[in-house]
């Protein structure tokens, strides 16, 4: 042994975790904007540079929500957003309260393997803040080269999916489930960390 | 003034062959009447199987029959020559095409910009070899001096008068570039060198020969000035490039797309301006030509990504027929702005500005895939966004959902529970799409929260028109 490596310095980087859930928020992750899910999540946030999954059981349940926080904070330091094939129209009226700026989103219509297409290219481009996609059927494959992407553009990334896929296995750094009766949201994987054992109860409402 | 005179001596073969996808097949260019035809150039390939400039076609066809061959087209030569003096426009204000496959281009202004003579020779050289044109080099105070040096060697240079005398002293009388009866009269009187001719008297000079022979000599040694016309670069880019065969794929269609756009983007830098919109022409044997437009959103000059885009939009278009020739046209050409960017850049793998991203999705996905979200000032929630990013406007107003529905659907759920209404929209009369509706806030069984509504004076079910996402 050459050189000694303190013991925290690898804890922060996670390389070595310890089987116990992370109390403190290193803050090395972006933050999610909601005090209940920073706690929650090892690194205190998103983990950036890579993919994180929404399983939603339908829509109209706080999945937006959930992301606006992050999303007004990107825009308004002039970072660029791109939703990719959303499933309805965004109304602008509602995000713009919600604190996102207009002008720093983008929306792509696209559907298939385009839609992939174009959510990898927002990814690997690396030009963008973050690229929210809706994918009507994406494989592991597809999931894996989206993570690969965003680790490649440095990009936060999210892709939003039907709460059935909950059972596949998934290559995300983060999996949440969003529950809508009872409104609660659970961590079914996170890389770096145990999940919470117990659902969180939403604390937006 | 230092000058530089860029000798092509292979300019023809070179036009022809940088469209050729292989260099080192023989190719020979033939001139003359089609009773007898010649071979004008070779190219080194030709050359080793013997072939030589001025042999009969019927000739070289006697000795070998494994070579290809194109017309010597005088037209293309003059249009090559204009091509790269657009090029060379990009490093000096003054290029003239004064003598025959010649640049010459005023450097010493330039010097400044581009550094020291032996860096801007090595930046011309680079780049005309990227170009595929063999070339020599060479530079002297005045022009005339300046052609006769690169006639004698390639990277010659004569920085003042007295360094250009010292080098055009020794040369032969039949390298100066004087009229051919002048140069056999000088060798027969045993005249050799242009230093014998100098230390002749001028009177006499000028009394035994023809005036423009004292005249040309007065030029060489910069006495007397050379009338020169510059070079003045056209309005708009229109190239075109026959193909030898009928093509009927995309992937063949991209190396001389490739070649085209990168023309594109040498004649752009040096305009400094930079192409919004330009057209492709396929040209068919019989029927209009197939045009392909290319539209961006703002101007550029980038050779990679113009040839990106132009291929994305290439590979979207059926073939009908197959294709002779393809031609760019570029009419519109507005200023180029670059952009700025960060000197400290947040995210160090940034590879691919926002503006590049965004012409290569529309690029392949449509134009109209990819659209900006803007608020219009109107109270009715299908007028209420644009599909532009317009600055906000937004008029105050109720809770309003994450998601509108496209179309509005019935909810028929008996469990429904109204949270919170009914907010009254009313409006559109003017335009003839009036609205008169009660908006509720509703939650479903499953608890998804809706925004629903029922038009005034009606009691069928409600018609849920968006998501509290």
């Amino acid at each position: 042994m050459s050189s000694v490596v303190a013991l925290d310095r690898l804890i922060d980087a996670r390389r070595v975790w310890r089987g116990q859930v992370v109390s403190s928020p290193s803050g090395a992750n972006f933050s999610t904007g909601h005090h209940f899910l920073d706690a929650a999540l090892p690194g205190g946030g998103w983990p950036k540079a890579a993919l994180s999954e929404v399983l939603t059981a339908a829509p109209g349940i706080g999945e937006m929500r959930l992301l606006w926080p992050t999303l007004a904070s990107l825009t308004v330091s002039g970072e660029r957003v791109v939703l990719i094939s959303p499933p309805h129209l965004p109304y602008p009226q509602a995000w713009s309260d919600a604190g996102v700026d207009l002008r720093q989103l983008s929306i792509i219509q696209a559907d298939g393997r385009d839609a992939l297409w174009a959510a990898e290219q927002c990814l690997r481009s690396g030009s963008c803040g973050a690229v929210l996609s809706w994918l009507r059927q994406a494989d592991d494959r597809s999931l894996r080269r989206l993570q690969v992407a965003a680790a490649t553009g440095q990009t936060l990334a999210f892709a939003y999916r039907p709460q059935a896929e909950a059972t596949n296995p998934s290559p995300a750094a983060l999996r949440l489930v969003l529950d809508s009766q009872p409104a609660q949201l659970r961590v079914i994987k996170c890389r770096g960390g145990l999940p919470p054992a117990r659902p969180l109860a939403l604390a937006w409402h | 003034m230092l000058w530089a005179c860029i000798l092509l001596p292979q300019l023809a073969m070179d036009g022809v062959q940088r469209h050729r996808a292989n260099p080192d097949e023989p190719l020979v260019l033939l001139n003359g009447s089609p009773q007898r035809r010649v071979l004008q150039a070779v190219n080194p390939a030709a050359r080793a199987l013997g072939l030589k400039p001025g042999q009969s076609l019927t000739a070289a066809q006697a000795l070998t029959r494994g070579f290809a061959t194109a017309e010597y087209d005088c037209a293309a030569i003059e249009r090559w020559q204009q091509f790269l003096a657009a090029w060379a426009y990009g490093f000096s204000a003054q290029v003239s095409l004064h003598y025959p496959r010649c640049l010459l281009l005023e450097v010493q202004s330039s010097l400044g910009l581009f550094g020291p003579w032996p860096r801007f020779e090595a930046r011309l050289r680079a780049e005309l070899s990227a170009l595929a044109f063999q070339h020599r080099i060479a530079v002297a105070p005045n022009p005339a001096a300046a052609r006769v040096l690169v006639n004698v060697g390639d990277g010659l240079m004569a920085s003042d008068g007295q360094a250009l005398m010292q080098m055009l002293a020794p040369l032969p009388v039949d390298r100066l570039g004087l009229s051919p009866a002048a140069t056999t009269a000088f060798n027969r009187m045993g005249l050799r060198q242009l230093r014998q001719l100098l230390a002749l008297p001028r009177d006499s000079l000028a009394k035994r020969f023809p005036a423009e022979v004292l005249r040309h000599l007065d030029t060489l040694s910069g006495q007397r000035p050379l009338a020169l016309d510059f070079f003045v670069p056209a309005d708009v880019f229109d190239t075109r490039i026959e193909l030898n065969f009928e093509v009927e794929s995309h992937q063949a269609l991209l190396f001389p797309l490739r070649r085209l756009t990168a023309d594109l983007a040498a004649y752009l830098a040096c305009r400094d301006s930079g192409v919004q919109r330009f057209t492709l022409h396929l040209e068919h044997r019989a029927g209009a030509d197939t045009q392909i437009p290319v539209g961006l959103l703002s101007a550029e000059r980038d050779p990679g990504m113009l040839f990106e885009l132009t291929r994305g939009r290439l590979e979207h278009q059926q073939l009908p027929a197959p294709v002779l020739a393809v031609r760019l046209e570029a009419r519109e050409l507005p200023v180029f702005t670059p952009q700025h960017q960060q000197l400290f850049d947040e995210r160090p793998q940034q590879n691919q500005p926002w503006e590049q991203l965004r012409e290569r999705l529309r690029a392949r996905l449509g134009d109209d895939a990819l659209h900006g979200l803007g608020a219009r000032a109107d109270h009715r929630p299908e007028r209420a966004w644009i599909n532009d990013s317009t600055s906000p406007l937004l008029l105050p107003c109720g809770p309003r959902p994450g998601w509108l529905l496209s179309e509005p659907q019935p909810l028929r759920e008996a469990s429904l529970r109204i949270l919170s209404g009914p907010e009254r929209i009313e409006s559109g009369w003017w335009d003839g799409e009036d609205v008169r509706r009660d908006y509720y806030v509703v939650q479903t069984r499953a608890g998804q929260r809706g925004w629903a509504y029922r038009p005034v004076g009606s009691d069928g079910p409600l018609l849920l028109h968006g998501w509290f996402a």
